[in-house]
C-alpha cells in the first residue's frame, strides 16, 4: 500500500483578539479543513488561542538567509529614522 | 520553520561534508558562542543537523511510546477525576510528539522517514519506557518522578542554539509541570492512605527510582555525544550534573511524602549540601536500550499496529481530499 505524506501546514494562532496570529508551528494535514482540525488540538488545548489560520508550507515565499545581509543591512547605517538620533534641548516639551 | 526543503538533503548530488570549509565552520561556531539561535534554513554543518534529528526524533519517540504506559490505565484510574487527568495527560503527550516531529521536520527530514525508523527498530527512544505500569500508584510515580527528570533535561533544551527545537520545548515544559505535578499528587494520596495503599506507593518507588536516575543518561566519562554538544550549545548541563540536581530535589519530595528511597548508600554531604547516591546498574540501562528490557517488544508492536490499524483512515482523508479538490476545481 502506497503511504503518500499528507501535506505540511503551518499554523499561526490569534492567542487574543488585539494582537496578531503568531506562527506556532506546523501539521500535516489531508486538506485545509483538516489542517485547521489537526491545528486546533495540537497547538490550543489550554486556551492558547482565539483564531487560527493554517497555509500549506509549499505556499509561503520565505527570504533566504544567504540574501540577508543584502536586504537587511543597509537599514543599519539609517539611523536618522529613529527619533533617538535627533538631540532636542532642555526645556522643549511635547516633542 | 517552514519545511519545503524536505528531503531535497540527498538530492544534491555532492557529499556536503566536503564543503564545509573551515572558514564557513568556524563562522558558525562563532554564531554559537555569541548566543545567536540557528533557524531551518540557516547555513549549518551536516553534523549539527545529524545530531539534532537524531535527537529531536528520539525525543519524539519518546513522547509517543510514553503515551502507552500510561494509556494501559485509563480505563482503569481508580475515578472520573484521575481519569480525565490522565486522559488530558496521555493527550499532551501525543501533542509534544507531533511538536517535535514538526521541529525534526525543519532538518529536512519527514515525519514518515522518522517514524520509518522508529518501527524499523532503528530509531531509540527513551529507555524509560520500557517498564511496566503494574499499580496505579506507577501512574503516580510516573509523572512524580518520570516527568521530574523530563523536565530537568528540557529546562534547559529551552534555550538550544536551534530555534525551532528551543521553540518547541518552551511549549512542552509548561505543560510538563501539570504532569509532574498531578502524578505528585496521587503519589501523595496513596501515602496517606490506607497501609496496602501506602505499600504501593513505595512499591512504585522502589521500581522507578533506578530507571529515572537512567533516564539522564550515561555517566559523563562514558557519554559519547556530550563535548561535541556542549560546544554546539544543544545540551548546557552534563549527564552527571542534571542526575545530581534531580536526586537533590528529589529526596526531599520523598520525605515529605515519608516514602523510602531505596538506595543504602544515599545520605546528604554536609559540606556540598548535595546528596551521595549508590552505584547506578548501567549493565541494566545497556541490556533495556539494547532491546532486552521487560516492554521493548511490546511497545514497538502496539506502535506498529496502531500505524497498520491507521492506514485505512489516512487512506479515506486523503481520497476525500482529492475528490473534493477535483469537485472545487470542476
Amino acid at each position: 500500500m502506497t503511504d503518500k505524506n499528507w501535506p505540511l501546514y503551518e499554523v499561526f494562532i490569534r492567542s487574543k483578539s488585539g494582537l496578531s496570529h503568531r506562527h506556532a508551528g506546523s501539521v500535516h494535514a489531508a486538506d485545509d479543513q483538516m489542517a485547521l482540525d489537526h491545528a486546533r488540538d495540537v497547538y490550543t488545548r489550554r486556551s492558547e488561542g482565539v483564531s487560527i489560520w493554517v497555509v500549506r508550507s509549499s505556499e509561503i515565499v520565505a527570504s533566504d538567509p544567504e540574501d540577508s545581509s543584502a536586504l537587511f543591512e543597509p537599514a543599519a547605517d539609517k539611523i536618522y529614522r529613529h527619533p533617538t538620533f535627533y538631540e532636542i534641548p532642555d526645556g522643549v516639551e511635547n516633542l | 520553520m517552514y519545511t519545503q526543503g524536505l528531503d531535497q538533503q540527498g538530492n544534491k548530488g555532492e557529499d556536503p561534508e566536503a564543503v564545509e570549509s573551515a572558514e564557513l565552520l568556524a563562522a558558525f561556531q562563532a554564531r554559537i558562542d555569541a548566543e545567536a539561535k540557528i533557524e531551518a534554513k540557516d547555513w549549518m554543518p551536516e553534523a549539527y543537523r545529524k545530531t539534532l534529528v537524531r535527537q529531536i526524533s528520539q525525543h519524539a519517540h519518546s513522547e509517543i511510546i510514553g503515551m502507552q504506559p500510561e494509556g494501559n490505565w485509563l480505563t482503569r484510574a481508580p475515578n472520573l477525576r484521575r481519569k480525565a487527568i490522565l486522559l488530558a495527560k496521555v493527550q499532551d503527550e501525543a501533542g509534544h510528539g507531533l511538536y517535535l516531529y514538526s521541529a525534526g521536520e525543519t532538518l529536512g527530514t519527514s515525519r514518515d522517514q522518522m517514524v520509518a525508523e522508529l518501527l524499523r527498530g532503528k530509531a531509540k527512544y527513551s529507555s524509560i519506557f520500557n517498564y511496566p505500569t503494574l499499580t496505579w500508584a506507577d501512574i503516580g510515580a510516573i509523572g512524580w518522578l518520570v516527568d521530574s527528570a523530563a523536565i530537568m533535561n528540557q529546562i534547559p533544551l529551552c534555550r538550544c542554539s536551534y530555534g525551532p527545537y528551543a521553540r518547541a520545548m518552551v511549549r512542552i515544559c509548561k505543560e510538563e509541570s501539570f504532569h509532574q505535578r498531578q502524578g505528585f499528587e496521587i503519589m501523595l494520596f496513596l501515602s496517606r492512605g490506607n497501609d496496602a495503599q501506602k505499600e504501593m506507593a513505595q512499591d512504585a518507588l522502589n521500581r522507578w527510582w533506578w530507571p529515572s536516575l537512567m533516564m539522564f543518561g550515561p555517566g559523563d566519562e562514558n557519554s559519547k555525544h556530550s563535548a561535541q554538544s556542549m560546544a554546539w550549545k544543544i545540551k548546557r548541563f552534563s549527564n552527571d550534573e542534571l542526575r545530581q540536581k534531580f536526586v537533590d530535589v528529589t529526596v526531599p519530595q520523598a520525605e515529605f511524602l515519608g516514602l523510602r528511597i531505596p538506595d543504602d548508600d544515599l545520605e546528604i554531604d554536609e559540606k556540598t549540601g548535595h546528596y551521595n547516591f549508590g552505584e547506578i546498574d548501567w549493565q541494566e540501562f545497556y541490556d533495556v536500550l539494547a532491546g532486552n528490557g521487560a516492554c521493548n517488544r511490546q511497545r514497538l508492536a502496539m506502535r506498529q499496529k496502531a500505524h497498520d490499524d491507521g492506514s485505512w483512515v489516512r487512506e479515506a482523508a486523503r481520497a476525500y481530499a482529492t475528490k473534493h479538490a477535483a469537485k472545487k476545481a470542476a
